[in-house]
């Protein structure tokens, strides 16, 4: 049976492959419960001889240790994003002594992962959780190349997701970029430093088995350790867990795209008069385009006006770092870091604190960091007039995207602020109805572009201030009409009924799925 | 008071840039320059004359004055060049290397022509003369003086430095009398003087420097090459919180004054007459206020 839920996207009672659905129901509607009546499951309780190694001779021979077996969930994260070397060898190998029907379960998935295309067509790999699917793996899993629909998970749902059992981790594989042989490890230095490796810790609590990998076997104890020997169960040294140059590079730039800096500004204007902007106010940016380029304003606007603030939070680059530095933030918390330049700041600056996914935004516990944000700037790949947010599928349907912390944040923060162009190209990027909703309209305040700031309807009290401050705010209706005019309004993909994707929102509950893309033309 | 219309920055767009065309709008410049002349190569005049042609009948530049740069009566691109850009009316248009008095003869005579051709019978577009060899900085008062359509004088900084055979500066001395002069023949005739570009669009504290300094002399606002420079000209141009609270209480003094009949009078011991209260309400167009 198929319902529309209560957005108005059109989701069934119960998906093949994936099974009964429970329907988004509104950001806070399950969770303002404070005790929801489900439980997190045991960690498995495991013991170790003294004195007995935990050092494997290769991945190869870990994996073994770890009764690998058909329909077995493993787990990766991506904070060595498109440099990864670990995902690819893991599956290979598992395929290789032919486990079959595998549950891949990474934080997220990158070009780094084209590689896995095989693995699902020939049924290696059946299922999928990730944050983000891109490039060739999404084509083909658009294309219904997989057994049974992918599940894309905020990163604070996939921490939900792995508490209460959803997720059940037979083995976890993290690799590290210093490590010793109990299994203390880090990103934060060697020569494949990542940062923060915030993703992975809430996966070693809950596997069943858990190897480290890392390409620097450093003498014990390795300190500082952002995940702790006792809850590894083996460590191998490899050559190299993936690229440097991929896994993290240099510092991040802010854009020099006039439009994305016309936007940032705008939207920097707009927090400015939201009435967030105070003393000790938190704040949370993007890393890319125009959405680190709000960090520049707001770090112009924060010395101008003496104002200092908390903190800031989330993927973390060294623009953040800098003004930690400057003393215009008391502290970073960061669950993943995006350049080279932070590792050496989650290294050696107590006041920059690296946590886990849970911390950061897991939806199930007592408050995570980001129900205590006050601004946050996010990016989307289209909108709508009912405010909600599509990061997932393109223009064309295919997933590329990712839903990474989007609808953890904008549900968290005070002021929700989106960025983006009226129109990429020639496609206009606010419609009537997104093609695939992963952040609810409920939980954003702003959509920022070029042409004018749109203001939620549901924040009278924000349009008022922002049109008492002079800014430009425009009806996101005539804006629509108005990018329509320059654009025209592209002919809509063609999907087949099959579903090949379920997007879920934090809360565990299903925001809406996506289907196949229909390649008969 | 009329608003008079804010000319802190004018953005220079390529005339056969569609992208870059159709979002001229959106960076919040006050002014826009569809330019036929030295952004277009050759090969690619007629090209850019109907680009710019559908773009202004089609495209909203929302609040910008809309000025094309032609290319020169002297060139074989001027005559076709105003034949398709008159009949549009945009706001103005930008006359390169204007020298005499004569050299606006000629334009606004086949100016006219097109517009009658077209019965337009109140032409509102107007001119803004460019101001970019030596003999030109020589005759800028006749030129700003010589026709009530020229309402604005802008210098362009490179040719006229390549016409003096000196090299373009960072600190601009090689300018500054040309820059100064300009800017006397704009204000004896009540008009707008617009300064060149500053090329490095890297360079923000230079632009900073610059842009306060031509504001310091007189210059009403700039041209510009990339919209990454406009708020930091608009930041020099735009009045301190402090002046505009005093322009406010000036305007209100001054109105209530003028209904009592007053002409001149006394804010804090301090004079106010009309040049007083000319530049207050100046602060006040330009900070977008209505009193």
């Amino acid at each position: 049976m198929h319902t529309k839920n209560i957005l108005g996207f059109d989701v069934p009672d119960f998906i093949e492959g994936f099974g009964d659905v429970e329907h988004y129901s509104g950001v806070w509607n399950k969770l303002k419960k404070e005790n929801i009546g489900e439980t997190i499951i045991s960690p498995p309780v495991k013991s170790r001889v003294a004195h007995t190694s935990k050092m494997k001779n290769s991945l190869k021979e870990a994996i073994d240790a770890c009764n690998p077996h058909d329909g077995m969930t493993v787990t990766f994260h991506h904070h060595l994003r498109g440099g990864d070397y670990i995902v690819e060898q893991t599956i290979r190998y598992l395929a290789e002594v032919g486990i079959k029907d595998i549950t891949l379960a990474s934080s997220s998935l990158t070009s780094a992962h084209e590689c896995l295309v095989p693995f699902v067509k020939d049924g290696t790999i059946t299922r999928i959780f990730s944050s983000g699917i891109r490039d060739e793996l999404g084509k083909a899993i658009s294309e219904g190349h997989m057994k049974n629909p992918v599940v894309i998970h905020s990163h604070g749902g996939r921490a939900r997701a792995i508490k209460t059992g959803r997720i059940k981790i037979d083995l976890a594989v993290v690799a590290a970029s210093a490590a010793d042989c109990e299994g203390n490890c880090t990103g934060s230095f060697g020569p494949s430093a990542f940062g923060s490796i915030g993703y992975a810790m809430i996966d070693v609590m809950y596997a069943d088995k858990v190897v480290v990998v890392t390409d620097n076997l450093v003498d014990f104890p390795c300190i500082p350790p952002s995940i702790r020997q006792h809850n590894v169960d083996h460590v191998v040294k490899v050559e190299t867990i993936g690229d440097p140059s991929k896994i993290a590079s240099g510092t991040t730039r802010i854009t020099k795209s006039p439009m994305d800096l016309r936007i940032a500004e705008m939207a920097a204007d707009a927090i400015e008069q939201s009435g967030v902007f105070r003393e000790g106010y938190s704040f949370q940016v993007g890393a890319g385009g125009a959405s680190l380029a709000v960090a520049k304003f707001m770090r112009d606007k924060m010395k101008a006006q003496e104002i200092k603030g908390s903190f800031m939070i989330g993927g973390i680059t060294s623009y953040c770092v800098d003004m930690l530095n400057e003393g215009l933030f008391n502290a970073l918390f960061d669950v993943q870091s995006f350049d080279a330049a932070v590792s050496t700041s989650v290294h050696g600056n107590t006041n920059h604190v690296e946590i886990s996914s849970d911390q950061y935004a897991g939806p199930y516990n007592c408050g995570c960091m980001t129900n205590k944000l006050d601004v946050v700037v996010l990016g989307a790949l289209e909108v709508d007039t009912d405010f909600n947010v599509n990061v997932i599928t393109g223009a064309d349907g295919v997933i590329r995207g990712a839903s990474g912390g989007h609808s953890d944040t904008a549900a968290g923060a005070k002021l929700t602020v989106v960025v983006c162009p009226s129109f990429r190209g020639r496609l206009p990027m606010i419609k009537k109805r997104v093609q695939n909703v992963v952040t609810p309209g409920e939980s954003i305040d702003l959509i920022v572009t070029e042409r004018g700031i749109c203001v939620n309807p549901n924040n009278k009290n924000l349009e008022v201030k922002l049109k008492e401050a002079g800014l430009n705010i425009v009806d996101i209706d005539k804006l629509r009409e108005e990018v329509d005019k320059i654009t025209g309004v592209p002919v809509e993909p063609k999907f087949t009924n099959k579903i090949v994707g379920v997007i879920e929102y934090r809360d565990g509950s299903v925001i809406d799925v996506i289907r196949a893309v229909d390649t008969e033309d | 008071m009329a608003a008079r219309r804010k000319r802190r920055t004018m953005l220079y767009i390529p005339g056969n840039n569609p992208a870059m065309l159709q979002q001229g709008g959106v960076y919040g410049a006050d002014g826009l320059l569809l330019d036929l002349e030295d952004a277009v190569a050759l090969n690619q005049k007629d090209a850019a004359r109907i680009l710019v042609r559908n773009m202004i009948n089609t495209v909203d530049f929302y609040n910008c004055e809309v000025t094309v740069r032609i290319n020169h009566l002297d060139t074989p691109f001027g005559i076709a060049d105003l034949e398709e850009i008159v009949p549009l009316q945009p706001d103005a248009i930008r006359y390169p290397k204007t020298e005499s008095v004569e050299d606006l003869k000629r334009l606004i005579s086949i100016v006219e022509e097109i517009e009658k051709k077209h019965n337009i019978e109140n032409p509102t577009m107007t001119i803004h003369a460019m101001i970019e060899t030596a003999l030109g900085v020589q005759n800028v008062f006749d030129i700003a003086a010589y026709s009530k359509r020229v309402d604005c004088i802008t210098i362009g900084g490179q040719d006229l430095t390549a016409d003096m055979n000196v090299v373009k500066t960072k600190d601009g001395n090689e300018l500054d009398f040309a820059r100064k002069r300009i800017v006397m023949a704009a204000k004896a005739n009540k008009i707008d003087a617009i300064d060149t570009v500053f090329a490095d669009v890297d360079d923000d504290e230079g632009l900073m420097i610059e842009t306060e300094m031509i504001k310091g002399i007189g210059f009403a606002g700039k041209a510009v090459i990339n919209p990454r420079q406009i708020s930091t000209i608009h930041d020099v141009f735009n009045p301190t919180e402090e002046e505009i609270r005093k322009a406010v209480r000036i305007i209100r003094e001054f109105n209530k004054n003028r209904e009592a009949g007053i002409g001149v009078f006394a804010i804090d011991g301090k004079m106010i007459d009309a040049p007083v209260v000319a530049r207050a309400q100046y602060i006040i167009d330009v900070a977008g206020i209505e009193i």
